[in-house]
């Protein structure tokens, strides 16, 4: 039988024996082959998927980091009761109302004496961001005593001087194309030697709202925005999705119309996050009335979207508890609630933990439903309240894309990191709970 | 009462007739139940069904699970202070005729229990009765060992909790320690009460199981296949605790291990088929069975 040749069924019969034989041998090769061929089939699908994230990150990353730096120049401002219109630092309502542009104006022009024309003038003045007079009021409403004093400090410059900076604006294109001027760049270099222009830490990014100023604008009011809206929505579906969960899984009855309600639970979590949106603003808004673009409207409808994911993972943890342990309660004399409550919700808490975080990060990147009810709308002010209008961190991102403003691009990648971070975050939460309380039994 | 000579009861399902309603009374019953003799060579009950100071009786008991019958008309009388063991093949119906007894068949989607059932003369399917109550009155003990994932100490102690046995914490002491020591447990755990239950060996686990059980001072103990899952050592220990347990309890025990029944049991009932085919004393039984479906069995003709 080790001659190589094939043995037919009726030899195998008689032999009495098929281990070892050709065929059999052939047929352990063509198997481990095959198993081969599987692996390799799952591995490529890995790398594959390893490999777009790692682009995608590397993509976001690449373009966003520099965000996180901010060009600001060095100015000698003097807070001059003449320029600002003070006559008396006691009165807080001139002090905010002053004239600080014209305090940074005027110390640009001791900067650059030499610049005259009005345009010329214009051209100086563009090369520090609008936003430099609220830096001097803000110094100036907290210490009303600099009234009259000159400081040196470093205020932050125009976004197009900073994409200059940064590289994004090419010194050796031609003029026509670029958005800095010959002479803007001069004073920029002048500027360089003298070690009056710098990048810093961007502070304001995290701090500001939006703005139509790339480098005025924040994220904060987006952030702030998001935590209200998931906070609206975590109050609601958390305890709403558990309570139905129970119910389904360990009160109702298993009738025609428990199958109709589970199929469409089932479907509502396939339903498109956008009829969510148009839904609260028929219902929530244009119904019930309630503000536009505020974050407990937003949450009410992403309360809607999340509210199967969570039932659908919450009656998942509740099936895995063993039966054992229900029978084992009810045998004790625990009632039904008890059971439940002492028993099957302790060990079920991890899997519906881990579905609502889910679900939370799932509503947290969730921008389509937000556009219908409002929070799309262009909103400067850090909202105080879950009633006050707000926009959240997927629509800022839309809404900065969308900006045509070069600096907006790299703010853009910059808000994405923020919130991968969160969702990060977010999920690696749901494994440590995983872990820390997953049970044998 | 089904007193047609046709017993055949998926028929009389099969046409929408209602099965019998609960209204049987003991005592004003024969002691027999009235069956005609069907194709597999069953009649009626074997034996004395009664004893002298019953805690639990039993009447013309049929369960159904949807359309199908899984116990047949079986009436037995469970005594004071006696351990009752249930024997049969696989399937014939033992632990859901013991589950009838503390109504865990309530918790089963299309299950139905008809006839009478009571403890201490006390029908425990009146629709007035708490079942919650019934429980920790009738305590059961499983075919597989199911601590709670708790410390040893709260599993033992939730029991007397939910039933405001207990008002402080040396009560509650008090009692985890009797019941682990009654179950043959104490000097084995008495180190790591706070220990996770679920850490314990398998037979280790049961007489954890069994300490919860009797730490609500139950009236009847039922236990399905306690032993199945361990070693001969473990369930010599838990056939001594079981014997032990009598003088005070009243211990339903399912076991497919005759010489298990032999050694515990005062009074055997074997099952057969969804029928209570024979019930006698244990050694009776044994030694001296009446029918002929029992010898059978017995003798390991099938089963
Ligand atoms: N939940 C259920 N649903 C439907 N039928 C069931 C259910 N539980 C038991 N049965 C049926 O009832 C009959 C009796 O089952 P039971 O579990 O009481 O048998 P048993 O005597 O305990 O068997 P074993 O010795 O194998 O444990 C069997 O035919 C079984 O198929
Ligand atoms: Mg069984």
């Amino acid at each position: 039988m080790t001659d190589g040749k094939l043995i037919t069924g009726a030899e195998l019969a008689a032999s009495g024996s098929w281990h070892g034989s050709p065929q059999t041998q052939r047929r352990l090769r063509k198997r481990q082959a095959a198993e081969k061929r599987f692996r390799a089939y799952g591995l490529v699908a890995i790398l594959m998927g390893v490999s777009f994230v790692a682009l995608l990150f590397f993509d976001i990353v690449a373009k966003g980091w520099t965000a996180f730096m901010q060009t600001h120049i060095q100015l000698e401002v003097t807070y001059d009761p003449e320029v600002l219109g003070i006559a008396d630092s006691g009165d807080t309502q001139a002090l905010s109302r002053a004239n600080y542009t014209g305090m940074v104006k005027a110390a640009m022009r001791k900067t650059f004496p030499n610049v005259s024309g009005r345009r010329a003038k214009r051209a100086l003045y563009g090369t520090v961001s609008s936003g430099a007079g609220f830096v001097l009021r803000e110094r100036m409403m907290a210490n009303p005593d600099l009234l009259g004093s000159t400081e040196k400090l470093w205020l932050p410059a125009d976004d197009d001087i900073d994409m200059l900076l940064k590289g994004h604006i090419r010194r050796d294109a031609p003029e026509s194309d670029r958005r800095v001027s010959d002479q803007q760049i001069a004073w920029v270099e002048q500027l360089e030697q003298s070690g009056q222009i710098r990048k810093q830490f961007n502070t304001t990014f995290f701090t500001a709202g939006d703005s139509r100023e790339p480098e005025l604008a924040g994220i904060r009011g987006a952030t702030t925005g998001s935590f209200y809206t998931l906070l609206v929505t975590l109050i609601l579906s958390f305890p709403l999705a558990v309570a139905a969960a129970i119910y389904l899984e360990e009160f109702a009855p298993k009738n025609r119309w428990t199958d109709i309600i589970e199929v469409n639970i089932n479907n509502l979590a396939a339903v498109p996050s956008i009829v969510f949106g148009l839904l609260g603003l028929a219902v929530f808004i244009n119904f019930f009335g309630l503000p536009r673009s505020a974050p407990l409207v937003g949450g009410l409808v992403l309360t809607l979207m999340t509210l199967p994911t969570i039932i659908i993972a919450s009656r998942a943890a509740l099936k895995s508890v063993p039966p054992s342990i229900r029978e084992a309660a009810l045998g004790m004399g625990a009632s039904k609630t008890q059971m439940i409550t002492h028993h099957v919700l302790p060990l079920a808490m991890p899997g519906m933990l881990t579905g609502t975080i889910i679900g939370m990060a799932q509503a947290l990147g969730e921008t389509a439903p937000l556009l219908m009810i409002g929070m799309v709308a262009f909103i400067v002010d850090v909202p105080g309240g879950p009633l006050e209008p707000a926009t959240v961190l997927p629509v800022q991102i839309f809404l900065w894309a969308d900006s045509p403003e070069r600096a907006f691009v790299e703010r853009t990648s910059a808000a994405i990191m923020v919130l991968l971070g969160f969702l990060i975050l977010m999920n690696a939460l749901a494994v440590v709970l995983r872990r820390r309380f997953e049970r044998r039994w | 009462m089904i007193t047609q000579a046709s017993p055949q009861t998926e028929e009389s399902m099969d046409t929408g007739k209602p099965a019998p309603s609960r209204t049987a009374s003991i005592g004003t019953r024969s002691r027999v139940s009235n069956k005609a003799l069907d194709d597999r060579g069953f009649s009626e009950t074997v034996g004395d069904i009664t004893v002298d100071q019953p805690r639990m009786q039993t009447r013309d008991v049929n369960v159904y699970y949807g359309d199908k019958q899984a116990i047949k008309d079986v009436s037995l009388d469970i005594g004071r202070n006696e351990v009752v063991a249930m024997i049969g093949p696989s399937g014939c119906g033992k632990s859901t005729f013991i589950r009838c007894l503390n109504r865990m068949n309530d918790t089963i989607e299309g299950c139905r229990v008809t006839g009478t059932i009571t403890l201490d003369k006390q029908d425990i399917y009146d629709p007035t009765l708490d079942v919650v109550q019934l429980r920790a009155r009738v305590g059961m003990v499983f075919q597989k060992p199911n601590p709670f994932p708790k410390s040893i100490y709260d599993n033992v102690a939730y029991g007397p909790r939910i039933h405001g046995l207990v008002s402080s914490r040396m009560e509650t002491d008090e009692i985890v320690q009797r019941s682990l020591e009654r179950a043959g447990l104490w000097s084995e755990v008495k180190d790591r009460l706070t220990s996770s239950g679920t850490g314990l060996s398998g037979g280790q686990q049961q007489r954890l199981c069994i300490a919860r059980a009797i730490a609500v001072s139950p009236d009847v103990i039922l236990m399905d296949e306690p032993c199945s899952a361990l070693d001969p050592i473990a369930t010599a220990r838990i056939e001594e605790l079981i014997d032990e347990l009598r003088e005070n309890y009243t211990i339903a025990i399912v076991t497919h291990s005759m010489q298990q029944a032999a050694r515990v049991s005062q009074r055997t009932a074997y099952f057969h088929l969804g029928d209570l085919v024979e019930v006698g004393e244990t050694n009776q039984i044994f030694t001296n069975p009446r029918h002929r479906l029992t010898e059978d069995y017995i003798t390991g003709r099938f089963g």
